[in-house]
């Protein structure tokens, strides 16, 4: 089965902060050299993480839900600088 | 530079809990919340217990925005294309006051923080707090992300949600543990209220709640659920995120197969998607509990895992821990001491006192439990289904030959020895 996460996301609200995203990963060489797994690439539940063909991961926090899983699961490494987005902006619960 | 009696940070159930009765008593109090509007970063299921609140808001049956009391709940297993399970419903449900209603987190909050304004606290959104601000090993305010955004109290309630930045960085507690978060995700489905209503076999303000444990969550340890709100039903599944991390199966993947499960399926046909939200829980119980007090700091909700993961009940432990927080604030202010953290183990023994810490100890040993046995999470499922299968299908075998089928299938699979320290595992962990 395919699932299409972006469809799904669409359907939120976001305030974007533009250009100052909240989380980043911390040492790129680190994803691509020593994690085997990526398993931020799998269980981020907004697909924010994406494994690039090289090897490397690329992170981009636009449709983030703020659940922290990815900060949390990358405890081998602890490669994730994570942090609330400024006051207002993110994302915004319709219903929660 | 101005002081206040306390600062609340976060405006979900246990900041407002805190903030509601620290205001109503005649405290300053500003109350920090990081969302356009308070409930807007805020997500659950979501069920509400009514005694929680009503110890601190009696009347809120005729304010809160409230979606449909629940006359019915059903606990299904489910097999890949089957469930057995129980369904419970009752008349005594459906007299007031009623016990527990489903609500729309947003709009919940958002009432329940005006009544956090009417109490006479400030409330500040769209503000996050960066920091605390100590004083030597004491917390003496807040750091936010305004200009000029320090502010200064006696008492910081750290209401701050399941992923407690505030009290890691401060080094109160290490960073979570993989197994002791559970990952939910979630989608609200509209439906017309006559639909809705008809499927579930409920009139208009009742509702029913099904909570799923077995193959949809794929082998992960686990469960899923279906809520019944005005217009609309939330379907959720949600799994640890150690058994997530080592599966590495999308989360929004595995809602989506569980909603074309063919049990599933014909319950929500027809809604329309309108948001997909995901959310931490922290499930480590009592063993995982941090630290939640200390010089001119508490800890309440979320943030200090006070969460019941066995019977689903997390906005209850939270508005209790927080109202607890706020009374033990009252009660040494009156007494005219200080926030010291000797002072404040009050807060820990009016927790012991009462249903919270009772309940996290009563199931202490059931994380540990699930973790070490995920049979109780793919096989007995299974076998259950599968003995239900052949005990009601007719086909001309007879029925103590059946029993013996259904009974070598649980001892090959599982083995006596197995079962019989399944079934003592599971009385250790629940007496």
């Amino acid at each position: 089965m395919n699932v299409n996460v972006e469809e799904k996301l669409f359907q939120n609200r976001y305030k974007v902060d533009h250009g100052r995203p909240h989380i980043s990963i911390i040492n790129p060489a680190v994803c691509s050299a020593e994690c085997k797994t990526q398993q931020c690439t799998q269980v981020c539940p907004a697909n924010c993480y994406k494994a690039e063909g090289n090897g490397s991961v690329s992170l981009i926090t636009d449709g983030c839900l703020e659940c922290g899983t990815c900060r949390i699961i990358c405890d081998d490494f602890r490669n994730v600088d994570w942090d609330y987005p400024r006051g207002g902006y993110g994302i915004l619960f319709k219903f929660g | 530079m101005e002081k206040f009696d306390a600062i609340v940070v976060g405006a979900g159930p246990s900041g407002n809990a805190a903030a509601y009765t620290l205001a109503k008593a005649g405290l300053s109090v500003i109350q920090i919340e990081r969302g356009e509007y308070p409930g807007s970063k805020n997500v659950q299921g979501a069920i509400l217990y009514s005694d929680a609140l009503e110890r601190i808001i009696p009347e809120f049956r005729d304010e809160a925005p409230l979606e449909r009391h629940i006359i019915e709940q059903r606990m299904w297993v489910l097999d890949d294309d089957s469930y057995i399970g129980t369904h419970y419903r009752s008349d005594a449900f459906n007299q007031v006051p009623y016990n527990r209603y489903t609500i729309l987190r947003t709009q919940f909050d958002k009432w329940f923080s005006e009544k956090v304004s009417q109490a006479g606290a400030m409330v500040i959104c769209e503000t996050t707090v960066t920091d605390l601000i100590m004083d030597g090993q004491r917390v003496v305010g807040v750091r936010t992300d305004r200009e000029n955004g320090d502010v200064f109290a006696d008492i910081v309630i750290l209401a701050d949600g399941v992923n407690s930045l505030l009290a890691k960085k401060a080094g109160f507690h290490p960073e979570l543990n993989p197994g002791d978060v559970a990952l939910a995700v979630k989608e609200i489905l509209f439906l017309p209220q006559e639909t809705l209503e008809s499927r579930f076999n409920v009139k208009e303000g009742e509702g029913v709640v099904i909570e799923m444990i077995g193959k949809i969550t794929q082998g992960l340890m686990g469960t899923g659920f279906l809520y019944t709100n005005n217009e609309s039903l939330t379907i959720g599944v949600g799994c640890m995120l150690s058994d997530f991390k080592e599966a590495r199966i999308p989360p929004y993947l595995m809602l989506e197969m569980m909603k074309n499960h063919p049990a599933i399926k014909p319950l929500i046909e027809g809604g329309e998607m309108k948001e997909y939200t995901a959310h931490l829980i922290p499930e480590g119980g009592l063993k995982a509990m941090p630290q939640v007090y200390g010089d001119g700091w508490m800890i309440v909700g979320d943030s200090g895992m006070f969460v019941n993961a066995v019977h689903r009940e997390g906005s209850n432990l939270a508005m209790t821990t927080g109202r607890l927080a706020a009374e033990t604030v009252l009660e040494l202010k009156q007494a005219g001491k200080d926030m010291s953290k000797s002072n404040l183990a009050a807060y820990r023994t009016r927790l012991d006192d009462s249903f919270v810490m009772k309940d996290l100890s009563k199931y202490k040993d059931m994380p540990g439990i699930f973790h070490a046995n995920p049979q109780f999470f793919t096989t007995y499922p299974e076998l259950v289904n599968n003995a239900a299968k052949t005990m009601l299908t007719v086909d001309g075998v007879d029925k103590k030959s059946k029993e013996r089928e259904i009974l070598k299938s649980f001892t090959s699979s599982r083995s006596l020895l197995g079962l019989m320290g399944d079934a003592y595992k599971m009385w250790r962990a629940l007496r």
